[in-house]
């Protein structure tokens, strides 16, 4: 553990995408003690800028603090992006394993599969999907993870496919190694590597895609999230600027350091590279 | 200087800093005469490609460069000549040829079209004139129907006929110096023979030098006129062909020569009759197939093994011999079942484990194991080395304790440091990972090893301690071991019986002994006569 950290804290920009990771999270962990009670609570000012009537990053058009709303949309943001990857990597690897490994006729009707979910557009397959099921938290990382697994399914499947045919595996079966071990145990950690830069790239994108789904007011009305403050503030971006940049700013940081994260990972998880000193 | 076609002289070739060695070659100096073949031979990492990369100025500049040094070509120095002056001098002055002739030419041009291009670049010629001389080319190289051949592309060729028409693109402009990097190692033994043949004639007749690198001291025995051996990037040895190869001075070309396989096959050892695993009209094809929807057209149906049939005796080693495509290593995975034949049967002592299920299958396991042929991909990357031999007895059964304990003895029998246990296979040399290979095989005590071209990913003084190592656990463990190689003279230094296939085909089998000294089958006759360095052998032998 204390060798695979220096080999992450070899890459400066992943340390820094950590750090920034950190302070998200973090954020997201005080947002009830620094703002207490409901971010959707308004007051009495109004469109006020930063830094005046006490509202750090100003308020939006029913005087909602835009400070209060993006600490407690973090957890939003995060939460989103962290369940509906984890669900999506878990499907993809199962169909991409299975598809890979047996090949043929197994390999036929799951890729087959994974086509009809990738030939419609994720993100207007998304809108549909939470349309249908109507707007809630989990009917939005439903949709994410539907739209998602497909990507992790076909990358999983081409590296299994490289792999089973090494010697490796072929050495494994004469040892008399089961299928699962073999998938698990052999082939599984060979293709970490890519699953794990995939899988930050998609919280990023699923951090996007729920941005996208709130701005569209297909987000939970319930929770609050950055897409709902940018939906917000949209038609008065031009008379209160604040209200739509910082949610924007705050999703771009951490999507950014998501993939820095990511990229360390990979470089850190790999001991081909580890040679490299 | 003027008789001289190239000087080299104190040449120093630098590598990257942070590399193994600060310089790739060092203080090289070697001269070519017209006419003359100068063999530059050595293992892996000697320096031997990159020499001939300097001399066409083709060095992955800025990190590998010459430092030092000159390359005299026709009195004219080379390391400060300008670009477009190199590439006036390549391909008209000096042409190289290269290891794999699928690769070296561009895929998506038709042979005429690449032959043409060197003509566009160089000289000034009509392109009826262009074509015609193109065609004259590929007739000079002995390719059947040139006419059809300009206008076929590389993967219409087989990997023989590729090198054919690489060597005709050489010599289109009838180079001073012809560089020949390992050009015949991708290549079948008797292919080969045969572009050894074509270079040697078209030598004669084009006066040109030749520099000629490889590994391979049968094909310098065959066409040397002389031998610059290297090491570490240095020269240690330079001489006629008589000198180096019969009466070698530097302890390093003493131990190279010393671990090429003689061709002569060692004496026949006692055999027992007990046969401990026997093939019957073994049968795999490939292809056939047809895609879900069946649309498209079927794949194509090749018949990898017909009806092979052999037999396995206890404490020998069954060589199987043959050249790629013939079937050998499918025929070794049938076996070992890894692949499930089409028909006959597979007997390991008296129980046929043709058709046994997976779970059926575990307890025969392990009585036959198997040695790979890349020690790269043989070995997992993600596990480490203890874990690796020790997996096998614990799928077994076996505690983790006694496997552990077994695979830390297993280390030291194959030679490597206890402390390998706990690293990664990356950590570990082609040789070395070899033997961890060999480890996990005998981790499960195998009566029987199935070795698919153990050694011929390696360097020959590797491959001689491999082959060593092989044969002393043949004795200790009892195995009886069948050894597939493409390579005659490992086959004569370690088969008791030789099973030579063709097409899938067994086509004789017999002692050693026998078939070397009288083969039967026309094909063995043309494959021994194929093999490099024979009259070398003869000599040595003598």
């Amino acid at each position: 553990m204390a060798d695979f950290w220096k080999r992450f804290s070899r890459n400066h920009q992943a340390v820094l995408g950590l750090l920034i990771l950190c302070c998200v999270i973090f954020l997201a962990a005080i947002a009830n003690i620094i703002y207490p009670g409901d971010p959707f609570l308004y007051s009495k000012f109004p469109l006020s800028p930063p830094g005046e009537n006490g509202f750090l990053l100003g308020s939006d058009s029913i005087g909602r603090d835009v400070a209060s709303g993006i600490a407690h949309g973090a957890k939003t943001s995060l939460l989103i992006g962290l369940i509906a990857t984890l669900a999506a990597v878990f499907i993809g690897v199962i169909f991409g394993a299975f598809a890979g490994y047996y090949g043929g006729i197994v390999d036929d009707i799951l890729m087959r599969v994974t086509e009809v979910f990738q030939t419609i557009p994720s993100f207007i397959f998304a809108i549909l999907l939470v349309a249908i099921m109507k707007p809630s938290i989990e009917s939005v990382v439903i949709a994410i993870t539907v739209v998602s697994w497909p990507a992790v399914a076909r990358l999983v499947r081409g590296e299994f496919l490289a792999l089973k045919n090494r010697e490796f595996v072929q050495a494994c079966h004469t040892l008399g190694m089961g299928d699962v071990r073999i998938m698990l145990a052999e082939i599984l950690p060979n293709c970490l590597s890519p699953i794990i830069v995939i899988g930050s790239l998609m919280v990023a994108t699923a951090i996007l895609i729920e941005s996208g789904l709130a701005f569209l007011g297909l987000g939970d009305p319930n929770v609050m999230s950055w897409g709902f403050i940018i939906s917000d503030g949209r038609s008065m971006l031009r008379v209160a600027w604040w209200i739509c940049t910082f949610p924007g700013i705050a999703i771009l940081i951490t999507v950014l350091a998501i993939n820095l994260v990511g990229e360390g990972l990979n470089d850190a998880l790999n001991p081909r590279l580890r040679e490299r000193k | 200087m003027t008789d001289k076609l190239l000087t080299i002289s104190n040449l120093d070739i630098a590598l990257p800093e942070g590399s193994e060695r600060r310089l790739a070659v060092e203080n090289l100096s070697i001269d070519l005469s017209p006419g003359e073949t100068l063999c530059i031979v050595g293992e892996s990492g000697s320096g031997k490609s990159l020499t001939a990369r300097a001399l066409m100025g083709l060095l992955p500049a800025p990190h590998v460069r010459a430092t030092k040094g000159k390359v005299l070509f026709c009195g004219e120095d080379l390391t400060q000549a300008s670009e477009p002056r190199m590439r006036q001098i390549r391909g008209s002055e000096i042409s190289m040829i290269f290891q794999e002739p699928m690769t070296a030419l561009n895929p998506v041009m038709t042979i005429g079209g690449q032959i043409d291009e060197v003509f566009r670049f160089h000289a000034d010629m009509p392109p009826r004139e262009r074509r015609k001389r193109a065609i004259q080319l590929l007739e000079d190289v002995h390719l059947p129907d040139p006419k059809q051949i300009v206008a076929a592309y590389p993967h219409e060729l087989s990997g023989g006929q590729r090198q054919r028409a690489m060597i005709a693109m050489a010599l289109a402009l009838e180079p001073k110096i012809l560089i020949a990097d390992e050009p015949t190692t991708a290549l079948d033994v008797t292919t080969q023979a045969q572009i050894l043949k074509l270079i040697n004639e078209m030598q004669d007749v084009h006066k040109s030098g030749v520099l000629f690198i490889t590994h391979d001291f049968g094909v310098v025995a065959d066409i040397a006129d002389r031998v610059v051996v290297m090491q570490y990037g240095k020269v240690v040895e330079t001489g006629t062909v008589d000198k180096v190869l019969n009466a070698p001075e530097h302890s390093y070309t003493q131990a190279l020569i010393a671990s090429v396989p003689s061709l002569i096959p060692r004496a026949p050892r006692p055999r027992s009759e007990h046969i401990v695993l026997s093939g019957k009209d073994v049968q795999k094809s490939f292809g056939g197939g047809k895609s879900l929807f069946g649309f498209g057209k079927p794949n194509r149906h090749v018949r990898a093994v017909k009806d092979v049939t052999l037999d396995l005796r206890r404490g020998e080693t069954l060589g199987v011999v043959g050249e790629s495509g013939s079937g050998k290593s499918t025929l070794a995975r049938c076996i070992i079942r890894l692949m499930d034949s089409d028909s006959g049967s597979i007997l390991l002592d008296d129980v046929d484990i043709t058709s046994l299920g997976r779970s059926e299958m575990r307890p025969f396991r392990k009585r036959i194991q198997m040695v790979f042929q890349d020690p790269f991909a043989s070995l997992n990357p993600r596990i480490k080395v203890g874990q690796i031999i020790s997996q096998g007895p614990m799928i077994q059964g076996e505690a983790r304790e006694s496997a552990e304990a077994r695979a830390r003895e297993l280390l030291e029998i194959v030679g490597l440091d206890e402390r390998a246990f706990n690293r990664y296979p990356h950590e570990f040399s082609g040789g070395q990972r070899q033997r961890i290979g060999i480890a996990r095989a005998l981790a499960l005590d195998p009566e029987i090893l199935v070795a698919d071209e153990p050694v011929s990913a390696l360097d020959v003084s590797i491959q001689a301690q491999i082959l060593e190592l092989l044969d002393e656990i043949r004795e200790k463990m009892n195995l009886s071991m069948m050894f597939i190689t493409h390579d005659l003279r490992v086959a004569a230094q370690v088969c008791d019986r030789l099973a030579v296939m063709r097409y899938g085909e067994i086509v004789e089998t017999g002692a050693t002994g026998d078939i070397f000294n009288n083969p039967q089958h026309s094909y063995t006759q043309e494959l021994l006569a194929a093999v490099p360095g024979q009259n070398w052998d003869r000599k040595l032998a003598t």
